[in-house]
């Protein structure tokens, strides 16, 4: 009887230790949520969610304060994205944060331009180039077409276009957006 | 020689080839137009760049544009004449769009710049010999356009085996590459011997649908005894395709994310080794090629010898012109073909067919019933996809399932489309899907670049800040260690000392008018003492707090300059604080 206690007992204390071992060896890193829900984010940087950027934003999602219907740029595939991800219901996009609209880019009109500096300070990601008093552009391929640059410009130089897409990024249409019913 | 076993590839379709509606009359040269419009993009990877200007008088053969990049291909003129303009034209592309094109008139001389071929090729370096290719504008004449040279580089690692060549031509209505091989066999030939000679191959393997009669013994009548294989294949559709006619000829399988080079194989099409034979034998650069005008749309079908930069309604007219029963026009095949939506638009180097397809060449869309699950088009296609699985995932948008499934390995043959008998235009959802992938894939480059460059903004913000505080820091330490100078200058004691001699004359100031202020109201004096007390203590240790979270920050950001001038501050500061100490000493002992 007790050889049998004891032999059970130190059975289970090396399937104890082997569990913990194997709890320790073979954590499996998650992704903290914050970045995953981040990373569905367009990252235009805007703040039209109400928070001075998507990661804050993600942060709040995360801690549940905010909606997952707040970013106007990510439109309804975010959304959709984080509702997959975090397991909820999807809902329309939250009309007081914006409107979608299609991708914009900012110009700035160089024979306008002061050389201010105050729109390269308001760039989230200094897709702004110049330097005081010299005449100020924006890098294409980096414009988040976050907006914010426009506001502070004190001579109103800069405008949002929309964004030229050429032919090597078109898109065959989907073959049910005629709206006709499919079976 | 012995006669080559052929395997078989999965799935495929027997359409009726039509073929015969061009194969039997002979090519014609297309006329001179007053106008070429030439791409700056005729070719697979980036647009070549122009090297003339308008107003620029150009030779035929001339190049206008010159690569850009490793994987692009230069632009000739096709004809002698004046360049009149360099902008947007209607360009042959599914989307209908416009893009950059070098605009020639032409002065009606088609006068060719001076040509010189190679003298022995079998003398050249290899790199030379693909100089010449790449230089020569030459891209995959099969449809791909891939440029050709890059093919001829398989690079130290790779033995090459087999080289084939593809003259199986399998959709239907297309017969232009058959022409040149009835008409051409010498051309070809001579440009596959030094394809051989790039690639080092051990077999040399011409591959033709045995529809193709004609174009079989046309080249056998060429070959003497060369070591090179022409084999006939069984005609069935995609046996043109590049992993299927690999397949049928070597019996091995092109691993699903791999490239022909990686079983030691490269596959050129027949008309691109005659392209590769006028580059280096003639130093003709390719400025036209063979394309089928077909289709019951169109009055006299015929191959045409077309110079590129040719608008396409030019060349309806000299076959005939169209007529009523067009339904629409093609560029390509009635398979792998797209509509196009203007007929202006120019024949360019992958160009093979301009198809003026009738109802009857080309049903019209018919409606879309239920799947009923049959696996049809499992049993057709010839990569053995699952398209019926494929299409409920573009159908529900998850398209990172439908990639799981190798969506991206589908060729688009429409094999599947072709045999489903609910007339679902499957192709049409894959390549949406396909093209919805890539643009998800790139907008989600750009953010991860929006993030990297936000979160490198941030970085920059706070690192000058810290770096403002350090300046801060070590201009009071700086002070600090001037004053200790000083001091010990006069004679006088460490700043701790005259802290302490402070604080106690503090204390006992403050004691006295307690003292004195007993009587009158002692206990809100003493408050105030000690509350006093307290925010010096507070302030102190608010002090040190930030010093403290600044080094700290320092270390986070690993900023060398800010980390070794807080260093430099305090070792200032140590060094001030010994020098005070000794001077306390001196004293001391005096
Ligand atoms: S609205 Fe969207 S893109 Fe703009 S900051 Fe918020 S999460 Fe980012
Ligand atoms: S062939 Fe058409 S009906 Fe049959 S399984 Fe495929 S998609 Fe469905
Ligand atoms: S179009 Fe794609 S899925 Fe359909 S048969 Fe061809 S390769 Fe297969």
């Amino acid at each position: 009887m007790l050889t049998a206690i004891i032999t059970l007992g130190v059975l289970a204390i090396i399937f104890g230790l082997l569990l913990g071992f194997a709890a320790v060896r073979f954590k499996v890193e998650g992704d903290p949520i914050v970045d995953q829900i981040d990373k569905l984010l367009p990252q235009t940087q805007c703040g039209q969610c109400g928070f001075p950027g998507c990661r804050p934003y993600a942060q709040a999602i995360a801690n549940n304060e905010a909606d997952i219907n707040q970013c106007p740029p990510g439109g309804e595939d975010t959304i959709i994205s984080l509702a997959e991800l975090l397991n909820r219901e999807v809902k329309p996009l939250n009309a007081e944060m914006g409107e979608v609209k299609p991708p914009m880019l900012a110009v700035i009109d160089e024979e306008a331009c002061i050389g201010c500096t105050l729109c390269i300070q308001a760039c989230p990601v200094d897709a702004i180039l110049g330097a005081a008093k010299q005449m100020h552009t924006v890098i294409e391929s980096e414009c988040t077409g976050c907006e914010l640059c426009v506001e502070p410009c004190p001579v109103d130089c800069i405008r949002m276009v929309e964004v030229e897409t050429d032919y090597l990024q078109w898109k065959w249409p989907d073959p049910e957006a005629d709206g006709e019913m499919r079976p | 020689m012995i006669n080559r076993i052929l395997s078989r590839f999965h799935g495929g379709v027997h359409l009726p080839d039509r073929k015969s509606l061009t194969a039997g009359q002979p090519v014609r040269k297309a006329h001179l137009p007053d106008r070429l419009y030439l791409p700056l993009h005729q070719h697979i990877g980036a647009s070549a760049e122009p090297v003339v200007a308008v107003g620029d008088s150009v030779l035929k053969g001339q190049m206008i544009a010159h690569a850009c990049g490793y994987v692009s291909a230069p632009v000739h003129a096709s004809s002698s004449g004046k360049v009149i303009a360099i902008e947007d034209h209607a360009i042959p592309h599914p989307s209908g769009a416009s893009a950059s094109c070098i605009v020639i008139e032409t002065d009606g001389e088609d006068r060719w710049i001076e040509r010189s071929g190679a003298e022995d090729y079998l003398n050249m370096d290899h790199s030379h010999l693909r100089n010449l290719i790449r230089n020569a504008g030459i891209v995959g004449l099969g449809g791909a356009g891939f440029p050709s040279f890059i093919k001829l580089n398989p690079g130290p690692d790779y033995q090459i085996d087999t080289l084939i060549l593809n003259g199986a031509e399998c959709e239907p209505f297309i017969t232009c590459d058959d022409l040149l091989m009835r008409t051409h066999p010498e051309e070809i030939i001579s440009g596959i011997k030094i394809l051989r000679y790039a690639l080092k191959a051990k077999h040399v393997v011409i591959a033709v649908e045995d529809n193709k009669p004609e174009a079989y013994q046309s080249l056998k009548g060429q070959l003497h005894n060369e070591d090179i294989e022409v084999v006939q294949v069984p005609t069935l559709y995609p046996v043109g395709g590049e992993k299927q006619l690999i397949q049928v000829i070597t019996g091995k399988e092109v691993p699903h994310d791999g490239l022909p080079l990686n079983i030691g194989i490269v596959i050129q099409n027949v008309s691109t080794a005659a392209a590769v034979h006028r580059a280096v034998n003639e130093g003709t650069p390719l400025v036209s090629r063979y394309v089928t005008v077909t289709g019951g749309g169109v009055t006299q079908p015929r191959n045409l010898e077309v110079l590129f930069g040719t608008p396409v309604n030019e060349l309806l007219e000299q076959c005939g012109g169209t007529n009523m029963a067009m339904s629409r026009l093609v560029m390509g095949g009635p398979m792998m073909g797209f509509e196009l939506h203007q007929h202006n638009v120019p024949v360019i180097k992958t160009t093979n067919c301009i198809l003026a397809a009738t109802d009857h060449d080309l049903s019209p869309e018919q409606p879309m019933m239920p799947c009923i699950r049959c696996g049809s088009c499992a049993d057709a296609c010839p990569v053995s996809l699952l398209p019926q699985q494929l299409y409920w995932f573009a159908r529900s948008k998850e398209f990172d399932k439908a990639q799981n499934i190798n969506l991206f390995d589908c060729i688009e043959c429409g094999c599947c489309s072709y045999v489903c008998p609910s007339h679902i235009p499957l192709v049409h959802y894959f390549r949406f899907s396909k093209t919805e992938i890539a643009a998800k894939e790139r907008e989600q480059e750009k953010a991860d670049q929006a993030r990297a460059r936000h979160e490198a903004r941030q970085a920059r913000l706070d690192r000058e800040k810290a770096e403002r505080a350090a300046r801060l820091a070590s201009k009071k330490a700086a002070l600090a260690a001037k004053k200790a100078r000083s001091d010990r200058a006069s004679g006088g004691v460490s700043d701790d000392k005259k802290a302490a001699i402070k604080a106690a004359i503090e204390r006992a100031k403050a004691k006295k008018a307690a003292k004195k202020q007993a009587g009158t109201e002692p206990e809100a004096e003493k408050n105030r003492a000690v509350s006093e007390r307290k925010r010096a203590e507070m302030k102190a240790a608010i002090e040190q707090a930030k010093v403290k979270k600044m080094a700290r920050k320092q270390a986070e950001s690993g900023h060398e300059r800010g980390v070794s001038e807080q260093k430099k501050a305090e070792m200032r500061a140590a060094i001030a604080r010994a020098k005070a100490k000794k001077a306390e000493k001196k004293n001391d002992g005096i």
